[in-house]
């Protein structure tokens, strides 16, 4: 065994030991512990994906000794690695990024609490990324979903506290049915690995027994992720915990704890219940319908905010919706638009959660839209990167939202009884984007007088923003690369 | 309809479960609604713990030196009821915690209420 595939396993177990560091330490040091940490997953999942790559094939990695029916398991392959790589990526440009708004907004004795949570967040979202274990997958949902919470609270207001209890009732509806249909799933197959219980699904498909608890699992658990990553009626917490939580919270949040989720979904679609079964269920149809309300919802919403940062939430909400639409419309092409949706997605909104706080600082922290007249003048990068950003999310080309749009619309040729629907809400939805999102980059490049007074945001904020806006653009300009690698890595999870 | 009476444990746990869920999903008291969390929570236990049961067997315990499998019922059921049962308990811990630092500002345990009054006060301390 290479030394290299025991990397997945120690970043999870490392960010759960450096969150109880981070507790107990001064918090300059949990700062630099938590950065450190993120650095190490970042080089450690780049030389697993390299590994992988390499070797051409996924591998298990055997935990407590017990081999493969009985014991707990990790899988590492193509797609888990690069989210891995991406994921952490991100949340340590948003934590950089907003890092003079955590010290201001966060009592000083209790930053440190900050990174702790930060940290037990990056542990969920690598267990729940690599886990081969469904009941693990439960436990660390749970772990994500407390310690967002605790991002969210973070603020001393009251506001702060009755969004995290908003998001935490959601939250818990969700697991509740989540790990109904993991009940239900062990009850039919009587495993709990993932690779075990396709085997045994495979086989109730093709004998036609259990038909009715399949679909009941394959609905519970999709409708459980779905209530936890905010697809549109289930959206309520959303702009709730984003109008009261520090940008970083609001860029992790948007861009990494509900698209863990939409990841787990993917991997429970291929890896346990299976994508023969799957694709033969009428569920499919629902998320997919699911997804196409939120498209318009999500950016009618939005449309509406006249708070910078609700609306970017609310755009959110409309971008989960292309999501669950790529994985509803029940083709493999669809599930790669939406496995490349998730990286376009996460890049552009913690750029835009992250340069808006750069934008409104340069307005005294006035977040209201009409309130950011011209500030792209007095914070040059941040206007620059804001605008990136938001072309990501408008979909012009060279940007990742290109992309996605793009493969979206080539998926819904492949599916006959959705084209039109699918390519009219496209061209919809992006419009209502380009509106709000256009409106907004024209406001804060309007022509000022007093274009003086010029913001520094910190070099750290500088940096934060350029490096996402580059990987955006990266992102958009070699997309049918990691397009590529998608595929091969979707291949591996089938 | 024979169905439900013959396997009344996972019928009754449903029934405990949807009585718990809807508590948590429309009930405005804190208290209740994290009442009706744990009674979601143990109407899934009971699922759980009545699948793994088998009639006629005993406690997965190696008693006089009985190794044969056929002796005990599974215990991975009840292994995950525990691990279910910590999670629940520290989701319930957080809960509570919440639900006092918002009574002691807003004296009221109505979480319409507390939403209508947050988002009136703004940003704020």
């Amino acid at each position: 065994m290479d030394f290299v595939q025991n990397l997945p396993f120690f970043g999870i177990v490392a960010a759960l030991f450096f969150g109880v560091l981070c507790s107990v330490v001064h918090r300059r040091a949990a700062e630099i512990l938590t950065y450190l940490l993120l650095g190490f997953e970042v080089v450690a999942s780049i030389l697993v994906l390299l590994f992988v790559i390499r070797t051409g094939t996924s591998f298990t990695y055997m935990m407590g000794h017990f081999p493969a029916p009985w014991g707990n398991e990790i899988r590492a392959g193509i797609f888990e690695c690069f989210t891995a790589f991406f994921f952490s990526a991100t949340m340590l440009l948003a934590l950089v990024g907003g890092r003079k708004h955590i010290y201001h907004e966060v009592e000083s004795t209790k930053v440190n609490l900050y990174y702790t949570m930060a940290c037990l967040l990056l542990s969920s979202i690598l267990a729940l990324i690599y886990t081969n274990d469904l009941f693990t997958a439960y436990v660390f949902v749970e772990i994500n979903t407390l310690s967002a919470a605790g991002l969210i609270m973070t603020k001393r207001s009251g506001k702060a506290i009755a969004a995290a209890t908003k998001y935490m009732v959601m939250s818990l509806l969700g697991s509740a049915l989540f790990l109904m249909g993991i009940c239900t799933t062990y009850d039919i197959t009587g495993h709990l690995l993932m690779s075990n219980i396709k085997e045994a699904m495979a086989a109730l498909h093709a004998s036609g027994q259990y038909a009715v608890p399949i679909s009941v699992i394959i609905g519970l658990m999709s409708i459980g992720l779905a209530i936890k990553s905010a697809l549109y009626p289930f959206h309520t917490w959303l702009p709730d915990a984003h109008g009261s939580a520090s940008v970083s919270t609001s860029a992790i949040l948007s861009a990494l704890v509900s698209e863990v989720y939409m990841f787990l979904l993917i991997k429970i679609f291929y890896r346990v219940i299976g994508w023969d079964v799957v694709q033969d269920n009428k569920i499919m149809n629902v998320l997919y319908l699911f997804g196409i309300i939120a498209m318009l919802m999500g950016s009618i919403h939005a449309l509406r905010e006249s708070d910078i940062k609700q609306m970017i939430a609310y755009s959110s909400i409309a971008q989960f919706g292309y999501i669950f639409m790529g994985i509803g419309l029940g083709t493999a092409f669809g599930m790669q638009a939406a496995a490349f949706h998730l990286f376009a997605h996460a890049s552009g909104k913690a750029l835009v959660f992250i340069a808006q706080a750069g934008l409104a600082d340069a307005n005294g922290g006035d977040r209201r839209i009409v309130a950011l007249k011209g500030t792209a003048h007095k914070n040059p990068i941040a206007g620059i990167t804001f605008t990136v950003g938001a072309f990501s999310m408008v979909g012009i080309p060279f940007f990742a939202g290109f992309i996605s749009k793009y493969n979206f619309a080539t998926a819904a040729l492949y599916s006959p009884n959705k084209i039109v629907i699918t390519l009219v809400t496209l061209a919809i939805s992006t419009v209502l984007n380009a509106i709000y999102f256009l409106r907004v980059v024209l406001r804060i490049y309007s022509p000022i007088e007093d274009k003086k007074p010029v913001i520094r945001s910190g070099f750290a904020f500088g940096l934060a923003v350029t490096v996402m806006a580059i990987g955006n653009i990266a992102l958009g300009v070699f997309g049918s690369n990691v397009m590529e690698y998608i595929i091969s890595g979707l291949k591996m999870f089938g | 309809m024979i169905g439900l009476f013959n396997n009344l444990e996972a019928t009754t746990a449903i029934i405990v479960f949807g009585i718990g869920f809807t508590t948590l999903m429309l009930n405005r008291n804190m208290i209740k609604k994290i009442i009706g969390f744990d009674m979601m929570d143990c109407g899934m236990y009971l699922f759980l713990a009545s699948k793994g049961y088998i009639e006629g067997r005993l406690a997965p315990i190696v008693v006089n030196g009985v190794t044969d499998m056929d002796a005990y019922i599974n215990p991975i059921p009840a292994g995950l009821v525990l691990t279910g049962i910590v999670v629940s308990v520290s989701v319930s811990a957080v809960m509570l915690s919440l639900t006092i630092r918002l009574y002691r500002k807003y004296h009221t345990l109505d979480i319409d209420e507390i939403m209508m009054r947050a988002r009136e006060e703004g940003d704020d301390e």
